[in-house]
């Protein structure tokens, strides 16, 4: 198993803040049209996260315009997420939030963890010295 | 045939392309193949060459095996392969391959390997039969069976080679048209897209197409 463990360590990148089920993210996604490329953000609160290794998934919902809910799953690694922002850290007591799905409203919140927003700050700050410390070790190369 | 290595399975993951495609692909560790016999057109009638990899036990060794590990200068090994018609630049005997040597990203190899042994197994599972008719209507007891296995009193018999139930897997299985996807030549792996026989730490071959 350590062996696939190597071979997938060069798959994996994780320049991305740790984050949990719970936690308020925004993600940077790749969106290509045509030869043309940007970037879409998705806020939203991350409901579940799944898988291990190179093979792993996190899915946000956010309440779009109008009170419609929108869940998204991204790939985790996937070289379309450019960036995973973390905003807030939420205190939940399970690891899986569909049941947010059923409620609307002040019943649809989750409680904040971090008030003072210390561990979000330093979470990022690390997030963002890696994403630079990977990409000066790319334009070196 | 043609030129390959001797490998083992170490599992599977998943890689992204540069187009964002995610694509599964099988950790294949090769370890150094080293060359303990040459045979050439001369003295055999044919030329090959066999590879051995993957360090064995010296008291697990027969005395004739540690005595041919010797004559090339290396540990015992555990799995040994001639290779057909493969012959290696310069190959002389104790020499070591590596993937670079043989493979390139790109490449498209076949891989053979000995597949999970699945023990007695019926029609449904070894031989993808339907099975007989529907759950309900007064059916019963036959959902998984495998229906007429021949005529009636003229031929009065079972042919032989008719599909039954019985011993599924363990078998030698050849999977063709793998791409190799990475190769990571410091730790000796290499990552082929798709499954291949067998469970993880098997022995497989890899040969070039």
């Amino acid at each position: 198993m350590d062996k696939l463990k190597l071979a997938e360590q060069t798959l994996i990148n994780d320049e991305y803040p740790e984050f949990k089920t719970g936690d308020t993210v925004v993600v940077h996604y790749r969106v290509r049209e045509g030869d043309k490329e940007r970037i879409q953000k998705f806020e939203g609160l991350v409901i579940s996260r799944r898988g291990t290794g190179a093979n792993q998934t996190f899915m946000v919902r956010k309440i779009s315009a109008g009170n419609i809910g929108v869940e998204r799953i991204f790939p985790l690694h996937s070289p379309f997420v450019a960036k995973i922002e973390l905003k807030r850290q939420g205190d939940i007591k399970r690891s899986k939030l569909y049941y947010l799905r059923e409620r609307q409203g002040k019943s649809a919140r989750v409680k904040e963890k971090d008030q003072n927003q210390d561990n979000v700050r330093e979470l990022n700050r690390k997030a963002e010295e890696k994403a630079a410390a990977k990409q000066k070790a790319d334009e070196e190369e | 045939m043609s030129s390959g290595l001797i490998g083992k399975k170490i599992g599977m993951t998943n890689v992204f392309d540069d187009n964002g495609k995610n694509y599964a692909v099988t950790v294949i560790e090769v370890d150094p193949n080293v060359i303990t016999e040459i045979k050439t057109n001369e003295e055999n009638g044919y030329e090959a060459v066999q590879l051995s990899a993957f360090d064995k036990k010296e008291k697990s060794t027969s005395k004739p095996l540690k005595g041919h590990f010797e004559k090339a200068g290396t540990t015992p090994k555990k799995y040994i392969k001639e290779f057909r018609d493969f012959i290696p630049e310069d190959a002389e005997l104790g020499d070591e391959l590596n993937i670079d040597d043989v493979f390139s990203i790109g490449d498209n190899v076949d891989v053979v390997g000995v597949s999970k042994g699945k023990g007695f197994t019926g029609v449904v599972k070894r031989h993808n039969f339907s099975g007989v008719g529907e759950a309900t209507h007064g059916q019963h007891d036959r959902q998984r069976h495998p229906g007429s296995i021949g005529q009636a009193s003229d031929p009065a018999r079972v042919f032989p080679g008719i599909k039954m139930a019985g011993r599924s897997g363990n078998e030698r299985n050849k999977i063709k048209n793998l791409t190799i996807a990475k190769i990571f030549s410091e730790s000796n792996l290499m990552m082929v897209t798709g499954s291949i026989p067998g469970p993880n730490g098997r022995f497989v071959e890899i040969y070039n197409r």
